[in-house]
């Protein structure tokens, strides 16, 4: 019964403003037709404790770090934005000259980014939140994991802030 | 044993670089999901006060794997910060500890300076601007650029995306006007 709901429910905002929504916003864009029950997400959470660890022991979660970049006073950010970089490169440059498949056998599917004007105003925004917290949105997740509670309240100002974009949206040039 | 003296370490930018640049073939191979972090800021909103917004109507629970993957950093740092460090202060360069010297900044025993980052901070001026409305402008301004340093910076690059590159160029031209101009004014309240 209630899975019977969920499906109906989605079909119709799939058919209202999800597609159009998710468009113009194409991070997130997550076609897999692949129903799992919920413990296949368990993987996730082991990719995203990977991640968790990899932030907090190269310190790139920390406000000491940030503002060491911004003010080219160390090249340790730049070493790791730039070779996480090359290697995000090579690797889908692999996946698709091999038409690599997910580990369920569904061929990998890349979207393309489009262009909108709230890369730039968006952009400036939040590399000044970024400059002011020491931290984007991996980070605050990390910052609470290594015991600095107080990011909490940043986590949850961040949330509003997505949530007030959400409602000024089509005010805003894009 | 050796090994683990050397975790313990902080990890040099040549081995945390790529170990982050393939967290995007991960993903990519574990079901075709696109690295990157701030969406989740959005399925929250989504899945908790969608108050109607067309913005926030649409099947969260379709990504909500998004949601398992930022459960998981929170769980990485807590194993990191609790069995996989020395617990020795952060080194940081010189120039930038005498500038916060100014400020009365001395404590590197955290990743985040617990002069400025702290519970009754909260209620001053300048911690208010750093952790408040810092932290809105980092919700803000990802879901406004479409995406944050891991969905455009690694993800998007990684895709050859030009929309990504303006992206990430407008993170470090927003983060350098306000690290050198704008801080050094929020320090001093």
């Amino acid at each position: 019964m209630e899975t019977k709901d969920i499906v109906t429910k989605s079909t119709i905002k799939e058919t209202n403003t999800d597609f159009e929504v998710r468009s113009l916003d194409t991070i997130c864009i997550n076609e897999s037709q692949m129903q799992h029950p919920w413990w296949h997400s368990i993987k996730y959470l082991v990719a995203g404790s990977l991640f968790g660890i990899v932030l907090v022991k190269a310190e790139v979660i920390s406000w000491f770090r940030i503002q060491e970049m911004f003010r080219l006073q160390s090249f340790h950010m730049y070493g790791v934005i730039g070779t996480a970089v090359a290697t995000g490169i090579s690797s889908v440059w692999l996946i698709k000259k091999f038409k690599v498949k997910t580990m369920y056998g569904e061929p990998i599917e890349l979207h393309p980014k489009q262009f909108n004007k709230g890369q730039i105003y968006g952009g400036l925004l939040f590399g000044a939140g970024w400059a002011l917290t020491g931290a984007c949105p991996g980070p605050l997740y990390a910052l609470i994991g290594t015991g600095a509670t107080v990011i909490i309240v940043t986590l949850l100002s961040a949330i509003a802030g997505t949530w007030v974009y959400g409602l000024l949206r089509e005010k805003l040039p894009h | 044993m050796q090994f683990w003296e050397w975790i313990k370490e902080p990890w040099p930018w040549y081995v945390a670089g790529p170990l982050i640049g393939l967290v995007v073939p991960l993903l990519l191979i574990m079901g075709n999901k696109a690295f990157g972090v701030s969406s989740s800021l959005r399925h929250i909103c989504a899945a908790c006060i969608p108050a109607d917004i067309p913005f926030f109507k649409y099947n969260w629970r379709k990504e909500s794997w998004n949601l398992f993957f930022v459960a998981g950093i929170l769980l990485g740092a807590i194993i990191a910060a609790n069995w996989l460090d020395r617990g020795e202060p952060i080194a940081v360069n010189p120039r930038l500890q005498t500038e916060l010297e100014e400020y009365n900044i001395r404590n590197y025993s955290s990743l985040v300076p617990l002069d400025l980052f702290n519970w009754p901070s909260l209620f001053t001026v300048r911690g208010f601007i750093l952790m408040v409305a810092g932290g809105f402008l980092v919700g803000f301004g990802t879901r406004y650029a479409g995406g944050c340093t891991s969905g455009h910076a690694i993800m998007g690059l990684s895709n050859l995306q030009w929309p990504s590159l303006v992206a990430t160029c407008c993170f470090m031209a927003g983060g350098f006007v306000t690290a050198n101009l704008l801080i050094p004014i929020v320090l001093n309240l």
